[in-house]
């Protein structure tokens, strides 16, 4: 009797987080299932509103873009918060300061942020002068036109680096913090230069901190928007982006729920992609 | 060739002298043993041999080369640390692997380390597994093979059996002695259990208050401490101090100058009559030991130990005669 009772005790913990998360996660999840997937007038099951998605002229660039910005962002993300978690942690002096200042971003918002890069990025803005009174060039240049596909994903790419690389490097430098220094001492011992104390031990012994991170930042790269909006205004169509624009500017929640659940599902699979990729051979959490 | 030479090493911590301008000199191929209390510095010397710690002043040298400024991969040593610090990412046989690849060596030259330091710590079964696949005990085995399978003159060690449960330490330690005269590195070995160090050592020094008040052989320091600290921390029962004015009266005078007598438990010979040269004592407590007795007993206002042979079994309360062996009687300061 004993035994059960006290087996209990941790369901009964992860309780409250549960009811949390199945009102506030699950339920809406299954509501935007079902919008994109019934009929809204039958109640049957239909590909339709799925369909419309598939065939609209911006779901292809959308996906592609989405996908290219994850691609391209994610490895810049990770190797710049690396080496400042690395730096962080090599406690120099300051490093603790720099770890504050360089976290501020963090708390600026999504859109904030894309205001700050767009200013830079803009026609007159700080950029272009600076290349036209160095005279580097005649006169500004159109970085953010729908005609500039590439830059406007470089901008936006910047924007959300500088944005939310901090939120990864923050999570590596708690990693970091966690790995025992005898480990490093014992690399150093037996020979290990700098780099493949890096490459041989930091790196193994941060992987759970690097899973943490690559699914929580691919998660929310899905997500990019508002960054987009202020950078790129129409300029690039992100899934996100769709998915916000059938719902308000053209009213058809169907449609901006499918694009929902395609959101979802990449998530998921890139989640599980991560879980499965770097799991631990050793079944050691550390 | 791996001589080790500690000049006049200063390591301060804020205020507080870790090491306070220790010198010492361990002889190639050498079994030294860092002895002392919690705090002494015996850890924080050691990690200066190794460089983990960058000293205040003062020089290493290691096979005659000045390694001072040397980071620790350059100055050709092995060790094992008190948490093991075996990778656990790593198989055993990649942990053994470790340094031997880090230092380039051929695949062959690798495998036949690796196989071989494996075999002499009886731990060929585990080459596959991970750490966390492991009990205490054969995780210590693995960092024991990963230093001894390098080949590097010095060995340092530090608290290596000190996670260990009583019986198994009894074991390794039997074990590490035969490994390690085998193995015939110059080994510094960091320990507080004063009877490791008697068994393991060539030579012993003890710490205190990061300095070295002795040097010796296990013997030496046992039989002649060079204070009361030495003596009473090293051996069980402690070495037992009397003042010395007490003992004129059975015929034994100080030198001038000396005002203590340090006198082991074991060199007293205890009589149940009176008897000329003896200290009249009345037992407080006895404690059979199976090959022998242990008596807490009062001199005067003094106490002290004393082994006896088993078959004496005084009563507490009861008077015994104790005579110390001359030649064991240490005068001191
Ligand atoms: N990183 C540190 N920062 C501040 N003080 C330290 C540090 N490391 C050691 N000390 C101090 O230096 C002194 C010597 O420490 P050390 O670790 O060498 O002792 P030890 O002889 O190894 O003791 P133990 O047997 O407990 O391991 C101690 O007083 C300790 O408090
Ligand atoms: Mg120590």
């Amino acid at each position: 009797m004993t035994t059960r009772r006290t087996n209990l005790t941790p369901y009964l913990l992860v309780a409250p987080a549960l009811v949390f998360m199945a009102i506030f996660f699950a339920y809406p999840m299954v509501e935007a299932f079902g919008l994109a997937f019934r009929d809204n007038d039958t109640g049957a099951l239909t590909l339709s509103y799925f369909q419309k998605m598939v065939s609209d002229v911006q779901f292809q660039p959308a996906l592609t873009t989405t996908l290219l910005l994850i691609v391209i962002l994610i490895p810049i993300q990770f190797a710049v918060a690396l080496a400042m978690a690395l730096l962080v942690n090599a406690k120099l002096k300051g490093a603790s300061l720099f770890l504050y200042i360089y976290a501020i971003p963090l708390a600026v918002s999504e859109l904030a942020a894309g205001i700050v890069w767009f200013n830079i990025f803009t026609n007159n803005g700080f950029l272009n002068s600076l290349l036209v009174q160095s005279g580097l060039i005649e006169r500004p240049f159109l970085f953010l036109s729908y005609q500039n596909q590439g830059w406007l994903i470089l901008a936006v790419v910047l924007a959300e680096a500088w944005r939310a690389t901090s939120i990864i490097m923050v999570i590596l430098v708690s990693g970091l913090q966690s790995i025992p220094s005898d480990y490093l001492e014992a690399a150093e011992v037996f020979g290990a230069d700098q780099f493949r104390k890096i490459t041989k031990v930091i790196l193994p012994l941060l992987r759970p901190s690097l899973q943490v991170a690559l699914i929580l930042r691919t998660i929310l790269a899905f997500q990019v928007f508002g960054v987009a909006l202020a950078v790129a205004g129409t300029g690039i169509s992100l899934l996100a982006g769709e998915a916000y624009k059938w719902y308000y500017t053209i009213r058809n929640p169907n449609v901006a729920a499918a694009y929902a659940s395609v959101i979802l599902i990449l998530s998921i699979a890139s989640t599980v992609v991560f879980l499965v990729g770097l799991r631990s051979k050793n079944g050691e959490a550390l | 060739m791996a001589e080790i030479q500690l000049n006049h090493i200063i390591k301060s911590y804020g205020k507080a002298r870790a090491t306070n301008d220790v010198s010492l000199t361990i002889k190639d191929k050498e079994f030294m043993v860092l002895l002392g209390p919690s705090g002494c510095g015996k850890t924080t010397l050691l990690r200066a041999i190794a460089g983990l710690e960058a000293i205040d002043s003062g020089t290493v040298t290691i096979g005659g080369r000045d390694v001072t400024n040397v980071p620790p991969r350059f100055r050709d040593i092995a060790m094992v640390f008190q948490s093991y610090a075996v990778f656990p990412h790593l198989t055993v046989w990649d942990n053994i692997a470790f340094g031997l690849r880090m230092k380039k060596l051929p695949d062959t030259e690798v495998k036949k380390r690796v196989e071989m330091s494996a075999e002499m710590l009886r731990i060929t079964d585990y080459l596959q597994r991970f750490p966390a696949q492991l009990s205490g005990g054969q995780r210590q085995r693995v960092a024991v093979a990963r230093a001894l399978a390098m080949p590097s003159g010095v060995l340092l060690m530090g608290e290596p059996l000190s996670n260990l449960d009583a019986l198994l330490r009894l074991d390794m330690r039997a074990e590490l002695k035969k490994l390690l005269r085998d193995a015939g590195a110059t080994t510094v070995y960091v320990t507080h259990d004063q009877v490791e160090a008697l068994s393991l050592g060539d030579r012993i020094a003890v710490m205190k208050q990061g300095v070295i008040l002795q040097c010796d052989s296990p013997l030496r320091v046992y039989d002649h401490p060079v204070d009361k600290f030495v003596g009473g921390f090293i051996g069980n029962p402690p070495m037992n101090f009397l003042r010395a004015a007490g003992l004129a009266a059975i015929g034994l005078i100080a030198p001038p100058g000396y005002d203590l007598v340090g006198i082991r438990a074991e060199n007293l010979d205890s009589f149940t009559s009176p008897m000329s040269g003896a200290l009249e004592a009345s037992i407080l407590v006895v404690e059979p030991l199976g090959s022998h007795n242990l008596i807490t007993a009062k001199v005067g206002d003094e106490f002290i130990k004393v082994n006896t042979r088993a078959e004496l079994m005084p009563e507490p309360g009861s008077k015994l005669w104790l005579k110390p062996m001359p030649d064991k009687v240490r005068w001191l300061k």
